[in-house]
């Protein structure tokens, strides 16, 4: 895996951890709040956090950073990939939707972002729009009854878009 | 005799419903997730466009449209209901809304083309009480939801909301309300059905200090969106729920926890929060009263465990999600050490209702042991899908196919799921069973939260099982051994068995690991975690033995249990599959039949999608 470089801007986190007092009860909504900066948690902000709330060191943060499905490590691509496999999604063929987009994106064996960046994917457990099954999400929007050739065509548009 | 407080609440709300009387002709055009995902958004801006252009002499003349809330009928979306007109329609796009208003609103003739047509008659509802998906419902808790505007207080309080709160406020007996709840019947909707009453009492003992209120909107089974429902449509009605608690155990400070999923629920609340506070239904000395209460949101980071009434403690003090174990009672020593209260969404929702209608009221629907009405997520496999609500006696069948309007696509019905990853799946034979809690816990199955799936013949019931045991081996935090041992040993075994590698003395062992899971698991997810391995192995045996000594899957599901082949009489012999089969596994001569080398075949399924003449089949 490539080692992500990238500046973190100290003085924004600590903007952040002031607002919030410093406060060991507030840590899950400041990475929340750093995450939203830099779309991922860069180790050098997990350690600076560490560093300056009282009563945590790096490994705590470390540690709850891990333990949440929200927090990446990793930086995200430009356009993040939702996929839902909860129970609703599973039933009506979200595995067909995922492997299409695996296939398209050529994303296997543990690889979750585009070498190019572009895209980003990841699975989650449901995404509340299970009448709409199988359900994606992409940057925050909605996309309703996929079908693998359905996500294929959003794929290429996007990339499309990009091109221009 | 009606004090001060209660007048002021029923002046606010003629106002209030004065205000929507000014609004005309109301037509709700449904803003919730599922529709905003199908172009809602630019159907309210149509139908603002065209209101706007009306002329108007009168308030009468008016026409008003409001984002709504979801309608529950979200795989018929865009909804776009008309309540003076009786109508709703449905699948509802842009280029529809010139229609609707010169027809229908200007002229009175509905268009017909946009009316939901009934899969079993064929026929088209033209009012709303003509869908049967409606029709058979009682909804209470969700009653307000996809009526109302739920970005403003305004509207909230021409449905009465805080008339409740103002009630119990004016009474000034704490105890006596929660003797009403105790009355009422109403047990936990979060999936464990404590009795409410029963709770509430056991954190008022404590009383005197700081107390908690907290509000489990983590909703973690996947497949189920019920409190988003509560949480994103009708925030007033949760807050006015939570505040009803905290009065009567004497606490001042609450927190919501919302799953992160739900950018929508935490953003609504917020402004609901704003506003409740700047009318002083919420914060310092409500309504002019000494009673202060003031609600947090808490947004979830994404884990399953989380919904556990300790680690969700854990998680809003900022550590890692993890259960404790439960020598000390919350009740006396929760959030930060303090006494406390948690209920669910859809629990807190129901307590405004029992305030205002009686306990009488709640207990005389459902059954001897489950009173009221509860929601469900009806998704699967049925012609209807949405978010429901029914009196605690109405039974699966009547769910299924009155409400759910039987199997899509003409489909046989297989099983139902229920009770997500805690839960179970129930067969033909138990369609007659109402949503009792005790009853179902008894055949394997739960009442849970409300996650309902249905299954046809094409679901393979034995992926099933292990789709959720996979779900709750990546969820389990790992704190204990059995539930991350045993659930990981479990999946492995399931993964042989779709594999077609199964013994059948791999079913014992699953049987002697869901027992020790079951039994010596800390939290409530290693304890219900075998559950849908446990109800299927009960019902379904067949299945997995198929799987195991036939080496079939019967739903055609598993993969490795399937073959593909050329169909000889079919197949033009193009091409086409031997270049698209990625490990060279098709061979054959121009314009003659093809053929599939079985072992080279890995069953990527490539060959068949590219198939023009639909002659690669799988059994
Ligand atoms: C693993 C696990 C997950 C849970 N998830 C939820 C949940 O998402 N929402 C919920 O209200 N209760 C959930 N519960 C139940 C809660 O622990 C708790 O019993 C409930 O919120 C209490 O509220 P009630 O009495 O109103 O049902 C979960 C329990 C377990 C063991
Ligand atoms: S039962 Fe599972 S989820 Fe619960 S504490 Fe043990 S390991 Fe964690
Ligand atoms: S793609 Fe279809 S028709 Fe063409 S060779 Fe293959 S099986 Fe035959
Ligand atoms: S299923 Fe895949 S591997 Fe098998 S023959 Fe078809 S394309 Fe080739
Ligand atoms: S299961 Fe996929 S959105 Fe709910
Ligand atoms: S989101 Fe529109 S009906 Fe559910």
């Amino acid at each position: 895996m490539t080692k992500c470089t990238v500046k973190v801007d100290f003085e924004k986190i600590n903007e952040i951890l002031k607002s919030y007092n410093y406060e060991k009860s507030s840590l899950i909504t400041i990475l929340q709040k750093v995450q939203e900066i830099y779309k991922f948690l860069p180790e050098d902000a997990i350690t600076y956090i560490g560093e300056h709330i009282e009563g945590l060191s790096p490994a705590t943060v470390y540690g709850v950073a891990t333990f949440y499905a929200q927090f990446s490590l990793e930086p995200k691509g430009k356009y993040e990939i939702k996929v839902c496999d909860g129970t609703a999604c599973h039933v009506r063929g979200s595995s067909a939707v995922l492997t299409a987009i695996k296939e398209k994106l050529n994303l296997e064996n543990g690889k979750y972002t585009t070498s190019d960046g572009l895209f980003s994917l990841e699975i989650v457990n449901c995404l509340g729009a299970c009448a709409l099954a199988p359900a994606i999400v992409i940057n925050g929007k909605v996309h309703a009854k996929m079908t693998p050739e359905a996500v294929s065509v959003i794929i290429d548009t996007l990339t499309k878009n990009e091109s221009e | 005799m009606m004090n001060l407080l209660e007048t002021n609440i029923k002046k606010e709300q003629e106002k209030a419903q004065e205000y929507i009387k000014k609004q005309g002709l109301r037509v709700l055009v449904c803003a919730g997730t599922g529709c905003l995902a199908c172009g809602a958004r630019e159907v309210i801006e149509k139908f603002q466009e065209l209101g706007a252009s009306v002329n108007v002499m009168t308030d009468e003349d008016k026409v008003t449209t409001v984002p709504t809330g979801c309608h529950g009928f979200c795989e018929q979306g865009v909804l776009v209901s008309i309540p003076d007109l009786n109508t709703t329609y449905v699948k509802v796009k842009a280029e529809d809304v010139e229609e609707i208003f010169n027809s229908h609103i200007k002229e009175g003739k509905p268009v017909e083309r946009l009316l939901y047509v009934d899969p079993a008659t064929g026929k088209k509802a033209l009012h709303t009480n003509d869908i049967n998906f409606y029709a058979k419902q009682t909804r209470a808790a969700l009653a307000n939801c996809g009526k109302i505007n739920p970005e403003s207080l305004e509207e909230a309080l021409a449905v009465r909301a805080y008339e409740a709160l103002a009630k119990v406020l004016t009474e000034n007996e704490p105890d006596k309300v929660i003797d009403e709840v105790e009355h009422s019947g109403l047990r936990g909707r979060g999936g464990g059905g404590f009795p409410t009453g029963k709770k509430w009492r056991s954190v008022a003992r404590y009383k005197g200090g700081k107390s908690y209120v907290i509000c489990n909107g983590d909703e973690g089974d996947p497949g189920a969106f019920m409190d988003r429902s509560v949480m994103e449509d009708d925030p007033h009605k949760l807050l006015e729920g939570m505040a009803i608690a905290a009065f009567a155990i004497g606490a001042d400070e609450g927190y919501i926890y919302v799953r992160a999923e739900y950018p929508l629920a935490i953003e609504r609340l917020k402004l609901a929060i704003k506003e409740a506070t700047e009318r002083h239904f919420l914060g310092d000395n409500i309504m002019g009263t000494d009673f202060s209460f003031k609600i947090h949101i808490k947004e979830g980071a994404g884990a399953f465990v989380c919904g556990e009434s300790s680690a969700l403690i854990a998680s809003i003090e900022g550590e890692r999600g993890m259960p404790r174990p439960k020598n000390i009672h919350m009740a006396e020593k929760g959030l930060f050490k303090r006494p406390t209260l948690l209920n669910n969404v859809e629990t807190f929702a129901n307590i405004p209702l029992i305030i205002l209608n009686g306990a009488e009221w709640f207990s005389s629907m459902g059954t001897a042991s489950s009173k009221g009405t509860k929601t469900f997520a009806l998704t699967g496999e049925v012609n209807n899908n949405g978010l429901i609500e029914i009196p605690m006696n109405t039974t699966l069948r009547e769910i299924i196919f009155d409400i759910g309007g039987g199997i899509r696509n003409g489909k046989k019905f297989k099983a139902v799921q229920l009770g997500g990853p805690s839960g179970g799946c129930l067969t033909e034979k138990h369609l007659d069973m109402p949503m009792d809690y005790d009853m179902l816990k008894k055949e394997g199955a739960m009442v849970g939260s409300g996650g309902l799936v249905v299954m046809n013949e094409d679901t393979c019931i034995v992926e099933v099982a292990r789709f959720f045991m996979n779900f709750t081996q990546h969820e389990s935090c790992g704190k204990c051994t059995p539930c991350r041992e045993g659930t990981k040993n479990m999946l492995a075994i399931l993964n042989k068995i779709v594999e077609g590698r199964g013994t059948m003395e791999d079913l014992d062992t699953l049987e002697e690991l869901a027992e020790v899971v079951k039994e010596s698991s800390l939290c409530g997810l290693g304890k219900s975690a075998p559950n849908p391995v446990l109800s299927t192995l009960k019902y379904f045996r067949d299945e997995y033995i198929a799987h195991i000594r036939d080496k079939k899957c019967p739903a055609g599901v598993c993969t490795a249990l399937t073959t593909y082949t050329i169909n000889q009489e079919k197949c033009k012999g193009c091409s086409k599959c031997a270049r698209n089969c990625p490990v060279g596994a098709i061979d054959g001569v121009i314009k003659s039949p093809y053929k599939i080398d079985q072992s080279k075949c890995i069953k990527c399924g490539a060959c068949m999608k590219g198939c023009a003449f639909g002659a690669i089949e799988l059994s």
